[in-house]
C-alpha cells in the first residue's frame, strides 16, 4: 500500500515536471509508417532526441501503412493541418518531388537553420536516389533497404548441398532448387516478396538494363518505361517456367504477404526480400539456420553485376509550419545522422546504415564479424560504379505502375499471357499512367 | 392509404427539429458528394496545386479503359453470386428454423453471430483458412486433388470472396426471412394441406409468394451490400487480385484514389457508383414497394 502511494506520488511528480517542461518546448510532429518492432525502435529514437535537449520535443505518430501515411499527409496538407515531418516511401518520391510548393527541401532546411549537412557523409546510392537534378538532397534519408537473398542452411544440408555456398547465379538457383526438391528437403525452391521491386526494378539495375528513358526518369517527366527488354522478358519467362515446375512460389501482390510464411515454415528453401526483413527472418527461424547472400544474376548477361537499388523511406519536411518547428526538425535530423544513432537503428532493423560513419562504427565494433550476413545488403548496394540504369528510378504515380506490374505478372502466372505480352502490356499501361502524371504536373 | 399528420402549433419548431438531421446530411453526405462531382471534372495533382477543368475526360477515359470495363463485369458476377447464394442459403435455414418450436430461438441466436463480425475480421479469418501455404482448406482440398491458389487462379479468388461475403450476409437475410415466415398465416398452409397440397407445393404456391416483399427488399439490400460493404473483406483477402479478377468497382475507387492518388478518375468512378445507388434506391421505393402485393 505504501509502495503504491509512493509510486503514485512519483508519477504525479514526473507528470508535473514533464508538463511544465513541455510548455516551454516546441513540439515537432512526425508522422511515420513503422509498426511492430521497428516502430518501437523509432519511438526510442525520438525519445532519445527529446532527452538529449530541452527545447524541442519530437512527437512520433503512427499513421498506418506507407500508402496510408502518404495519403494522410497529403489530405492534411490540403486542409492546412500537415505535420512538420512525414515519412514517405521510395515509391512516393516522384510524387513528393513534383509537389514543389509542399516540400521544404532538406538541404535548404539544414542551411536555413545553421545545421551542418554534408552529403558526402551519406552513402552514395542513398544520396543519388533522393537528390534532384542539381544534386541537392530533398529529403532526409532514414530507413533505406535493398533486397537480398535469404536461404535455409538446414534444408541445403539435407539436400546434400554445401550450406555455406549460396547460389550466385539464377542457373544456380534453378539447379539448387531442383536438388532440394528431388531430395525432398523442401517442397519449393524459392519465393519472393515485392515482385515489382525485386524481380523487375532491381533485376534491371543489377543487369544494367534501362527501366525507363531519360535516365530511368531522373531526366524529367517525359520519361517512358522500357522494362520490356530482352533480359527482363527472359527472367519473367523463367519465373513462369519455374512457377509451373513448383520451383518458384508466388507470394502475392505488392509486398507479397504470403511469401514470408513460405520461408518460415520451411516450405521454400530460399526467399528474396528487403534487407529490413532481417529482424523478422531472425525472429521466425528458431528451427533452422539462415544464410544471407546477394541477389542472384545471369552470368551470361553481365559478368560483374551492378549495384542493387534502394527501397524504404525518407523523411520529408512540409511547408507551412512555424519557423521554430523547422529549427527543431533540423536539430532532430542532425541527431538522426549521428553515427551511434544510425548504427543502432541499422543493426536492430536490418535497414542500411545511412552514413559512412555509421558503417565504419559497426565495423570498428566488430558487428559484421559477430553477425555474419549483416553487411550483405550494404556491399551489394555499393558494389561497382553506378550507371544511369543502376542509380535508381524516378517515376510519378509509381504505386499505380507497380500495381499494373503485379497484375500483369499474375496474368502471366495464370497462363493467360506470355512473359513478353505481360511486360509489353505493363509498359503500355504504365506509360498511360506516366502521361497522366506529366499532364497533372505541367 | 391513411397518413398520420401531426400539427405543430409553432411554425418554426418543425424546422428546428429537422435541423440536426439536415446538418448531418449536408456535412457528411451532400457536401462530400458535391466535392466528388466537382473533382470528377478536374485533373489535379495530389497536393492540389494545379487544377484543370477537363470536362468529361475522366469519364471518357474510364469507358475506354479495359480495366474499368473488366471491373464492371467482375462486380456484376460478384454481386449476383453473393445475392443468390446468401439469400438461398438463408431462406433454407429460415425454413428449417421456422419448423422448430422450442429450439428455434437458440438457432436464431447462433445464426446471427456472423453478422456481428466486422468485415475486415471476417476477411482475415477467411484469409487464414484459405491461405495457400498455411491454410487448412487448401491442405484438405489437396487430398481431393484440387490445387487451391487464389493468388494466381482467378476462379479461386472469386470463389473465396463470394464465400466470405455471403457468409457474413446470411445472418441478416436469415433474420428477415424468419420474421417474414412467421407473418405468413398458418391457416393458409393448413387449408392447403387439407386440400391435399404437399409441403413442396405449399411452399411454392403459398409461402414463397407471400414472402415476396421480404425477398425483393432483401434482393436490393444484398446487391447494395455486395457492391459497397464488402470492401473490408476484399481488402483483407485478395486486394483485388490476381490480375484484377476481384477488383470490384468500390475497391477500384479505393485503390485508384487512395493508393494511386489519382483523384480525378477515382471521383468519376465514385460518381458513377453514386448513380448506381440512386437507381437501386429508386427501384426499391417506386417499384418494389408498390408492385409487390399479395
Amino acid at each position: 500500500m505504501i509502495k503504491t502511494t509512493f509510486t503514485a506520488g512519483l508519477v504525479a511528480l514526473v507528470t508535473a515536471l514533464t508538463s511544465s517542461a513541455a510548455m516551454a518546448q516546441t513540439e515537432v510532429t512526425w508522422w511515420h509508417a513503422m509498426g511492430g518492432e521497428n516502430g518501437a525502435k523509432l519511438e526510442e529514437i525520438a525519445a532519445g532526441f527529446n532527452a538529449s535537449q530541452s527545447d524541442y520535443k519530437v512527437v512520433p505518430v503512427y499513421k498506418g501503412s506507407y500508402a496510408e501515411t502518404l495519403t494522410a499527409a497529403i489530405a492534411a496538407f490540403r486542409a492546412n493541418e500537415q505535420p512538420t515531418i512525414v515519412q514517405v516511401f521510395e515509391v512516393g518520391t516522384g510524387t513528393m518531388m513534383a509537389a514543389k510548393g509542399a516540400v521544404y527541401p532538406v538541404y535548404k532546411l539544414m542551411a536555413d537553420n545553421g545545421e551542418p549537412f554534408d552529403k558526402s557523409a551519406y552513402l552514395a546510392p542513398v544520396v543519388g536516389y533522393y537528390s534532384d537534378s542539381e544534386g541537392n538532397i530533398l529529403s532526409m534519408p532514414f530507413n533505406s533497404s535493398t533486397p537480398i537473398l535469404y536461404y535455409n542452411k538446414d534444408v541445403f544440408k539435407k539436400a546434400g548441398l554445401d550450406p555455406e555456398v549460396a547460389p550466385k547465379t539464377w542457373a544456380d538457383v534453378e539447379d539448387f532448387s531442383k536438388k532440394i526438391m528431388d531430395s525432398g528437403a523442401a517442397k519449393c525452391g524459392f519465393t519472393s516478396g515485392w515482385i515489382s521491386w525485386v524481380q523487375l526494378e532491381n533485376l534491371s539495375a543489377i543487369h544494367d538494363q534501362p527501366y525507363g528513358t531519360l535516365q530511368n526518369g531522373f531526366g524529367g517527366l517525359g520519361t517512358e518505361f522500357t522494362f520490356n527488354g530482352e533480359v527482363q522478358v527472359k527472367h519473367w519467362d523463367n519465373l513462369k517456367k519455374w512457377a509451373d515446375a513448383g520451383i518458384f512460389e508466388y507470394g502475392g501482390p505488392v509486398g507479397g504477404n504470403d511469401a514470408p510464411p513460405k520461408f518460415y515454415t520451411q516450405e521454400c528453401a530460399m526467399y528474396m526480400n528487403s534487407s529490413a526483413s532481417r529482424s523478422a527472418v531472425v525472429a521466425n527461424s528458431a528451427d533452422f539456420e539462415v544464410g544471407f547472400a546477394p541477389l542472384p544474376y545471369y552470368d551470361d548477361v553481365i559478368a560483374e553485376p551492378k549495384n542493387s537499388i534502394i527501397g524504404g523511406a525518407t523523411l520529408w519536411t512540409l511547408n507551412g509550419r512555424p519557423a521554430d518547428e523547422y529549427k527543431g526538425a533540423a536539430k532532430f535530423f542532425s541527431y538522426l545522422s549521428r553515427p551511434e544513432v544510425q548504427a543502432d537503428w541499422h543493426q536492430f532493423t536490418g535497414y542500411l546504415p545511412i552514413t559512412n560513419a555509421a558503417y565504419d562504427l559497426g565495423k570498428s565494433e566488430g558487428y559484421y564479424d559477430k553477425t555474419p550476413g549483416a553487411d550483405v545488403a550494404i556491399k551489394q548496394i555499393t558494389r561497382g560504379t553506378p550507371t544511369d540504369n543502376s542509380r535508381g528510378i524516378r517515376f510519378g504515380n509509381l504505386t499505380q505502375v507497380r500495381d499494373v506490374i503485379d497484375q500483369e505478372f499474375e496474368a502471366m502466372l495464370a497462363g493467360s499471357v506470355t512473359a513478353k505480352e505481360a511486360l509489353d502490356t505493363a509498359v503500355e499501361r504504365g506509360n498511360v499512367i506516366l502521361r497522366d502524371f506529366e499532364a497533372a504536373n505541367q | 392509404m391513411q397518413t398520420k399528420r401531426t400539427i405543430f402549433p409553432n411554425r418554426v419548431l418543425p424546422y428546428l427539429l429537422l435541423t440536426p438531421q439536415m446538418l448531418i446530411t449536408l456535412i457528411f453526405f451532400i457536401w462530400p458528394a458535391g466535392q466528388a462531382v466537382k473533382s470528377s471534372f478536374e485533373r489535379e495533382d495530389p497536393f492540389g496545386f494545379k487544377t484543370q477543368f477537363i470536362w468529361f475526360q475522366n469519364y471518357t477515359k474510364l469507358f475506354a479503359d479495359p480495366s474499368y470495363l473488366n471491373s464492371v463485369g467482375r462486380t456484376a458476377v460478384f454481386a449476383v453470386s453473393v445475392t443468390v447464394i446468401s439469400m438461398s442459403v438463408s431462406l433454407l435455414l429460415a425454413i428449417a428454423v421456422n419448423r422448430l418450436l422450442r429450439t428455434g430461438r437458440i438457432y436464431t441466436t447462433l445464426l446471427v453471430w456472423p453478422y456481428a463480425v466486422a468485415p475486415v475480421v471476417a476477411g482475415i479469418l477467411w484469409w487464414f483458412m484459405f491461405n495457400p501455404s498455411i491454410g487448412i482448406l487448401p491442405y484438405l482440398l489437396s487430398f481431393a486433388g484440387i490445387d487451391w491458389n487464389h493468388r494466381v487462379n482467378a476462379g479461386n479468388a472469386m470463389t473465396l470472396i463470394v464465400l466470405a461475403s455471403s457468409w457474413k450476409q446470411i445472418s441478416y437475410n436469415f433474420l428477415f426471412f424468419v420474421a417474414g415466415l412467421q407473418s405468413v398465416p398458418q391457416s393458409l398452409s393448413e387449408a392447403a394441406a387439407i386440400d391435399g397440397a404437399g409441403p413442396f407445393k405449399r411452399f411454392w404456391t403459398i409461402i414463397f409468394p407471400l414472402l415476396s416483399p421480404t425477398t425483393f427488399f432483401l434482393m436490393i439490400v444484398n446487391i447494395n451490400y455486395a457492391m459497397f460493404d464488402t470492401f473490408g473483406t476484399i481488402d483483407a483477402t485478395t486486394s483485388g487480385g490476381p490480375a484484377q479478377s476481384t477488383n470490384i468497382l468500390v475497391y477500384k475507387v479505393y485503390s485508384d484514389g487512395f493508393l494511386g492518388l489519382n483523384i480525378g478518375s477515382s471521383s468519376a468512378q465514385s460518381v458513377l457508383l453514386m448513380g448506381i445507388v440512386i437507381v437501386l434506391t429508386v427501384i426499391q421505393f417506386r417499384w418494389v414497394e408498390r408492385r409487390v402485393q399479395y
